[in-house]
């Protein structure tokens, strides 16, 4: 324990699903009540509120949760970054506990998108009458599909296909990433969707965008989660049982993409998650051999793939080596998404860089019932949107 | 050179005898007899980027100068798109090419959606096609790309 230490002593996520029933503040209220109980605390002692969600970003949801459950006039920080966005509302918490602000604060994260289908940003293609320059390519006509896709499954397909072109992966190989993590998520209850399917089934399915079949996409969908951060000396003042369910924050990094030469055509999320990871373990003085579990960003079974090599969890190069070793399945030395991963779990944007930071505390607090990590103490989080934003933590149990 | 000169690059082709106008269906397309890709290239280092930028976002130097791009390179990454945006046809598949001499760019391989014909270095080649027609008579016209077995 070190003075500059900011610990989580509270964690929840709601389950993720489609709830018609629930608006957005219904489900962020549910999340944040549910941390502020689990830290055996009340809206009364926090200091900051840092709230995350992508597509109602213009909203001061954060403002519109104080009055769900509780009006303190603490500064209130509202906050979108791709798909980074809750981890990104977490950084924003630490920064006001790091810099003397506030010893406790409350970061939750939350999105509703119901049914709004895999190709989520694509609108209606419009007609035309008289070509006219447009933008900053002066476009005559949207360009989606005449000039490749930058649709999110061609990104991520692509950024696959790229891998696998230098390094010979199959496309049974980014198949079986989906196989483990529908397989892990029969025993999370907090999963979207938890069935599994057979490397065949998972081929077999219709094909969105090749590599990725339709259970290699993460589904669309609702939910919140939130977690309490205090500052070291805070914590020495809490009760026992609290500081025993502590988990130590031992890096906390947030990039964004630095130039490529191809960036500018196909989004990256190499670089960053690279430049994430070896920064997240220099400030832990942790290796990538020195995880227990890990939850990063499978937003499509490729992209999984390529972090077990961005995140040096694999020999580089080798990330179709490391899927067929079982190495990231929940028995193998680095487990991956044993929630299911956003592949099965679940993806409301704002709330997967919470929901995996939950993950991995529960976990470390030994209290993760039939999916548990036996004896876990160390555990990775990354998410990264496009384009760009990548979020890696690292946390540690408090023993 | 200024960077927004970008936006003269690519006029819209006239021809005297009345046949249809055409426009490129971006503007870092350039109809010439030959038609070729131009990046605004930057005076310092060389990076090259498809629309005006103020500075560098590699090395923030801020002057650029137009440079044509080769038409052949070799694919760097591909997807076969089945669910497709709407009113496109599909599937059919986009790939990302590494340009011979620099540069990298997004299209689509045109008459090929098996992705076994995709290996490692497969080269390709420019092409043109007109992908839409306005109410008057103005041709867009797209680029995309093409296998070229002769130089596998
Ligand atoms: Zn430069």
């Amino acid at each position: 324990m070190s003075s500059g230490d900011i610990w989580i002593i509270g964690a929840s996520m709601t389950p993720f699903g489609r709830f018609a029933d629930q608006d957005l503040i219904d489900l962020a209220s549910t999340a944040a009540m549910d941390a502020l109980k689990d830290a055996q605390t009340t809206m009364d002692q926090v200091g900051v509120l840092a709230m995350g969600n992508v597509y109602e970003a213009n909203s001061h949801n954060g403002q519109r949760l104080q009055k769900q459950i509780g009006q303190t006039g603490i500064p209130v920080f509202n906050v979108v970054n791709a798909c980074a966005t809750g981890a990104t509302a977490v950084r924003v918490a630490m920064m006001a506990i790091a810099s003397g602000e506030t010893d406790l604060g409350l970061a939750v994260g939350v999105e509703k998108m119901g049914k709004m289908g895999l190709l989520g940003g694509a609108r209606k293609g419009r007609t035309k009458t008289e070509f006219t320059p447009n933008g900053r390519y002066g476009a005559v006509m949207k360009t989606e599909g005449i000039l490749g896709t930058s649709l999110m499954p061609g990104v991520f397909a692509q950024a696959g296909t790229e891998y696998a072109l230098r390094h010979g992966v199959s496309a049974e190989q980014f198949a079986k990433v989906a196989q483990k993590n529908h397989a892990h998520s029969v025993l999370n209850p907090l999963a979207q969707y938890r069935k599994e399917f057979s490397l065949a089934e998972i081929l077999n399915a219709e094909t969105i965008s090749y590599p990725n079949t339709l259970p290699m996409c993460c589904p669309t969908g609702d939910g919140a989660s939130a977690v309490v951060l205090v500052s070291d000396a805070r914590l020495r003042t809490l009760d026992p049982d609290v500081r025993r369910r502590a988990v130590k924050i031992s890096a906390s990094v947030l990039t964004s993409d630095p130039w490529t030469e191809s960036d500018q055509v196909q989004a990256d999320i190499n670089t960053l998650t690279r430049l994430a990871a070896d920064q997240a373990y220099e400030k832990a003085g942790i290796g990538p051999e020195d995880l227990d579990l890990v939850e990063l960003h499978d937003c499509f079974a490729t992209a999984e793939l390529l972090h077990y090599d961005n995140l040096r969890l694999c020999e580089p190069g080798g990330a179709g080596d490391f899927i067929d070793s079982g190495a990231p399945w929940r028995g193998g030395t680095t487990p991956v998404n044993v929630s299911g991963g956003l592949l099965s779990k679940g993806h409301p944007l704002g709330a997967t860089g919470i929901a995996n930071l939950y993950e991995v505390a529960t976990h470390l607090r030994g209290e993760a019932g039939d999916r548990q990590v036996e004896g876990a103490k160390v555990g990775l989080t990354h998410v990264v949107g496009l384009a760009s934003a990548c979020a890696v933590h690292i946390l540690e149990a408090a023993s | 050179m200024e960077a927004n000169a970008l936006t003269a690059a690519s006029p819209a082709v006239n021809d005297p005898s009345g046949t249809p106008t055409r426009v490129p269906v971006v503007d870092y397309l350039v109809l010439d007899e030959q038609p070729y890709i131009q990046a605004q290239c930057c005076n310092a280092c060389g990076a090259l980027y498809f629309d005006r930028r103020n500075a560098c976002a590699r090395c923030f130097a801020t002057e650029f100068s137009p440079r044509r791009l080769a038409g052949t390179g070799k694919v760097r990454a591909f997807t076969v798109v089945h669910r497709a945006a709407p009113n496109i046809p599909a599937p059919y598949m986009s790939v990302v090419v590494d340009l011979d001499g620099g540069g990298v760019i997004k299209s689509n391989l045109l008459g090929v959606t098996d992705p076994q014909q995709i290996k490692a270095g497969q080269r390709i080649k420019l092409e043109t096609f007109t992908a839409g027609v306005d109410d008057d008579g103005t041709e867009a016209i797209a680029f995309g790309y093409k296998m070229d077995g002769d130089e596998l």
